[in-house]
């Protein structure tokens, strides 16, 4: 196992963009929620963002080959917790996502975005042949299928959803016959109308239409992307000031300190506000494919680039969701959003990127 | 999954080999970067459209979503009898408002559902607001006096999702006095009508106004309105208030008006018609201030108050007695004997008759070739027991030596033919004939025959109660007609008419019809009071068509007019009472309401008139319930309560 070199190596651009976002989180969580009875929120999250910065340190010191190793029994793991969230689980919101006690609880599903990653690391650094072959994509596409489905059953296809793009970054970087992809992509249009009407439930059929028409259901899921774009249009080049957007503070945004957490943000900071927190996340999503780039070996590059491919997708779906160019999906806006298991999920890949930075130069 | 590639990984990378290996995927993560550079360019055009493109498009929907305007009614001016008692109030209730900026048409359904109202009167109702071009911020009312079941529907049903468009407003109802008490001198308010919006009267008005309708609440309806408000205040998505923006326009509170009339006196007027129709005016002819007005059969106005159900709306209207006409100004009627004194003032002012013209009366006389009946045979009789007993053949003579048309010129001068004009909506002429009117409407001559009938106050002349109670009146003081008014101050009065009357002649008048109440054969007796002197006049008036319809199924309902007027102080009137007695039969009959009235303005003057007028608006005011008991006397008799 190789010895990290130093704390200055540490990737302290990451820790101050990262932090900043958070921060910008946190008082939007506290403006959005100051006079209603979620007002304990903003402390809560600043508890998660030091729990993150602990457990960043954690996944830090422990060698990702060593991590990489372990990915059979995390994997393992992985699974039967799904399995057992799906059977045990307390409901919330009508979905069983969550594991834990009430006041504390875990959302399963974030963690194993970390195992995906390690899981899809894994399998290319393994890789015999030049080109990612068909019966590799049987394989690691069932791999990444298994949780994917346990997911979406809980139900909480967001989430599912985001253990896609890994998949994909993968074999992208991993390189692939390009019949292969065109023939993927005539198999998921066969499959997309199918899919819509027999896995996809109620809910979730009506936020699609409501995605592609949201005046058609002014007051269901097209009535949350209205309100968050009469919020965002409102806030305007300046913003309204925080705990000043009406839109926000009269709760006309659903969920304005989760997932709509984006949108409060607009109203009250307006686009120069947009471009700061926007322009934070493009300078993060570099550092880690910097990191991904100087990596020691393909391991540390694909968990790099897993990890950006993640958070780039959670940034396109929320953030686009916001301003009513994809659908409601109900995926977190990361490091941002109020919520105790993404924090420290991101916290935990960041920790990983920095992992893989810090033994790049081993020899 | 096969795990023995683990150390050779750790090999390879010692050697560094696996460094150089990740080169392959330069051109890929520098892929990844221009994409990560695209989908950021996506999102934010996404925030530039909607931000910096057309921001203000969003902030006014996001004012439209939080900022409800709620109007600030105005509570109309309280209406207070001439000593500041008050006699309409108003009370506070919660009325359900539809607010029409976020008013979605299929929301109608479940609320009128939720609420109990007719759906489609709701949707009629909706329409008409919108057709109209009322203002934006004008809602509808859809119900009054909610109940807390209501209020408790509306409160769980008014946030953004469901039905934002539910408003509760604190509105200020009119609380009108019990039993129908000066019911039709007040009038009543309602919501306006779309005929009435078409009014030049009422054009200025907005659909779902309030207004006066009738009587004073009509008459002066711009004084008690006041001008509504408006106030701006931001909500959430529930519909809950987060705060005050700004008070837009502040109501401003209708002022009140203050009435001539006297409660006490109203009261006592109101029991003695109680069970009667017909109407009773008492007014002080020096002023010409009602004091008292009562119409019966009366309504309740505060079925009005809000918008009349229409059940009680037909009933009104179907009622063969007519509750709504105010009959103390639109009954017109013929005024039978009691039009005798203006024949005996115009005799004697025209020089037609004087002191020593004697008339023998066997029971009637012969004019014109047809026999006029007297109602008794007074013998030889002159103007003062011609008057006081009322003889029929005395004023035929009068009549026939007078003439149409200066019969016709001295009632016209005493008031009769013309409106009094008096402050209240809808007053009726009455008829005073001539020969010009015979031509004019009939394109025939007067015939001499029909003089007969005129003079004793029959014939095509009619005449309404408050005319007689001004003309007798007028007469009264020495020929001054003030014009009846029923406010203090603020009316438009027209100035006083006066008359170049020998007061002399005046005199001999009054005196006849001090007779009538006070000598022994007099018609009027009843009307006597202990303690001062009244003067006044019977009338039994015969309905126009009574000799057409004598023994048809209408004329046995049509009994006789009673009529009777008096005035007192005789020596120096300060009160007018006339009073209409629809089938009374005999003005006789009608003498007790008059007596009752006067005895009640004497017996308070007595009581109070040593006390300061503050401390007569601090008495109770007389409660029509309390009042309304068999006896109709007068309060009079005990101490004052303070």
């Amino acid at each position: 196992m190789s010895a990290y070199r130093s704390v200055r190596e540490f990737d302290w651009l990451m820790l101050v963009l990262s932090s900043a976002i958070c921060a910008l989180g946190v008082l939007q969580i506290f403006s959005a929620t100051h006079d209603t009875h979620y007002s304990d929120a903003w402390w809560k999250q600043v508890i998660w963002i030091l729990a993150g910065f602990v457990a960043m340190w954690i996944t830090t010191l422990i060698d990702y080959h060593t991590l990489l190793g372990q990915v059979p029994i995390l994997y393992g793991l992985s699974v039967t917790t799904l399995i057992a969230t799906y059977v045990l689980g307390m409901s919330a919101f009508g979905s069983r996502r969550w594991i834990g006690t009430t006041s504390y609880h875990l959302q399963v599903s974030e963690f194993v975005k970390l195992v995906v990653v390690l899981l899809v690391a894994r399998y290319m650094t393994e890789l015999k042949t030049e080109q990612f072959e068909l019966i590799d994509l049987l394989k690691l596409g069932g791999l990444v299928a298994v949780p994917t489905a346990l997911v979406m059953l809980q139900p909480d296809l967001g989430t599912a959803l985001t253990y896609l793009p890994i998949l994909v970054g993968g074999i992208f970087l991993a390189g692939m016959r390009w019949q292969y992809a065109a023939a993927i992509m005539v198999v998921v249009a066969l499959v997309m109308p199918v899919a819509y009407f027999v896995v996809l439930k109620d809910y979730q059929r009506s936020r699609v239409i409501s995605f592609l028409d949201p005046s058609q259901d002014p007051k269901g899921s097209g009535y949350q992307v209205i309100q968050s774009k009469i919020a965002v249009g409102a806030g305007a080049l300046w913003g309204r000031g925080v705990t000043k957007g009406t839109q926000t503070q009269g709760r006309f945004l659903p969920v304005p300190h989760k997932d709509f957490i984006f949108s409060a943000f607009a109203e009250e900071h307006g686009f120069v506000g947009v471009i700061v927190v926007l322009g934070l996340y493009f300078l993060l999503l570099m550092q880690i494919v910097q990191n991904a780039q100087t990596a020691p070996d393909r391991a540390g590059m694909y968990i790099c680039m897993g990890i950006a491919t993640l958070l780039l997708f959670h940034v396109l779906v929320n953030v686009g969701m916001v301003v009513g160019r994809m659908p409601v999906t109900g995926i977190p806006l990361p490091l941002m959003s109020s919520g105790g298991s993404n924090v420290l999920a991101i916290f935990m890949m960041l920790g990983l990127v920095n992992n893989v930075r810090l033994r790049r130069f081993v020899n | 999954m096969k795990l023995h590639a683990d150390r050779e990984e750790h090999r390879l990378s010692a050697n560094g080999l696996l460094r150089d290996d990740t080169k392959f995927a330069s051109g890929k993560i520098a892929f990844f970067q221009y994409a990560a550079v695209g989908v950021f360019l996506f999102l934010i055009t996404g925030f530039w459209e909607l931000q910096v493109r057309n921001p203000e498009l969003y902030q006014e929907r996001a004012m439209q979503n939080s900022i409800k305007a709620i109007p600030v009614l105005a509570p109309r001016g309280k209406i207070l009898d001439r000593d500041g008692r008050v006699i309409v109030d108003n009370h506070s209730s919660f009325s359900l408002f539809l607010s029409r900026e976020n008013l979605k048409m299929e929301h109608l359904k479940p609320i009128a559902e939720g609420l109990n109202i007719d759906y489609d009167s709701l949707v009629a109702r909706v329409k008409r607001f919108q057709s109209r071009g009322a203002p934006q911020y004008q809602p509808i009312a859809i119900k009054e006096e909610l109940t807390p079941a209501e209020l408790a529907f509306v409160d769980s049903h008014k946030d953004a999702d469901t039905f934002p468009e539910l408003e509760v407003i604190r509105v200020q109802h009119r609380l009108y006095p019990r039993d129908g008490l000066a019911a039709h001198a007040i009038g009543y308010v309602g919501e306006i009508s779309e005929a009435e919006l078409n009014t030049p009267e009422f054009a200025r008005f907005h659909q779902g106004d309030v207004i006066g309708k009738d009587g004073i609440e009509r008459e002066y309806n711009d004084l008690l309105m006041g001008v509504d408000g408006q106030r701006r205040v931001e909500v959430d998505s529930f519909g809950n208030e987060r705060g005050v923006l700004a008070e837009d326009k502040e109501a401003i509170p209708g002022k009140s008006l203050q009435l001539t009339i006297d409660l006490d006196l109203q009261a006592v007027a109101e029991l003695t018609m109680e069970n009667r129709r017909g109407a009773v005016v008492a007014l002080d002819p020096r002023s010409g201030e009602v004091l008292a007005m009562v119409s019966r059969p009366a309504f309740d106005p505060n079925l009005f108050a809000g918008r009349i159900r229409s059940k009680d709306w037909k009933d009104l209207i179907d009622n063969p007695d007519h509750p709504l006409m105010n009959r103390a100004i639109q009954a017109q009627q013929a005024p039978g004997s009691t039009f005798k004194p203006i024949m005996a003032l115009a005799g004697l002012e025209t020089g037609a008759i004087d002191d020593n013209f004697h008339v023998s009366c066997g029971g009637g006389g012969t004019f014109y070739g047809r026999y006029f009946h007297c109602w008794s045979k007074h013998g030889s009789i002159e103007l003062h027991r011609g008057l006081a007993q009322s003889c029929d053949t005395y004023f035929y003579n009068v009549g026939n030596r007078l003439g149409i048309d200066r019969i016709a010129q001295y009632a016209e001068m005493v008031g009769y033919g013309h409106k009094t004009g008096i402050d209240l909506p809808h007053e009726a002429d009455g008829l005073v004939p001539s020969s010009r009117w015979k031509i004019r409407n009939f394109r025939e001559r007067w015939y001499p025959a029909e003089t007969i009938s005129v003079s004793i106050g029959q014939g095509a002349t009619t005449v309404t109660p408050l005319q007689m109670a001004a003309a007798i009146g007028g007469m009264a003081i020495g020929g001054v007609w003030n014009q009846p008014h029923l406010v203090r101050e603020g009316a438009r009065l027209i100035p006083a008419r006066h008359a170049e009357l020998n007061q002399e002649n005046i005199k001999k008048v009054i005196l006849g019809m001090y007779g009538v109440v006070n000598e022994p054969g007099g018609t009027g007796v009843r009307a006597h009071l202990v303690g001062v002197n009244v003067a006044g006049k019977t009338g039994t008036a015969q309905l126009a068509s009574n000799e057409v319809l004598k023994g048809t199924k209408i004329g046995q309902t049509m009994k006789d007019n009673a009529w009777f007027v008096g005035f007192a102080p005789m020596e120096s009137p300060e009160i007018v009472v006339a009073t209409l007695f629809e089938g009374g039969q005999h003005g006789q009959l009608a003498a007790p309401i008059v007596r009752d009235v006067l005895k009640a303005y004497f017996d308070k003057k007595q009581r109070l008139g040593q006390l300061p007028r503050e401390q007569i608006a601090s008495l109770p005011a007389p409660l029509p319930s309390q009042l309304l008991r068999p006896t109709a006397a007068p309060r009079g008799s005990g101490a004052p309560n303070p």
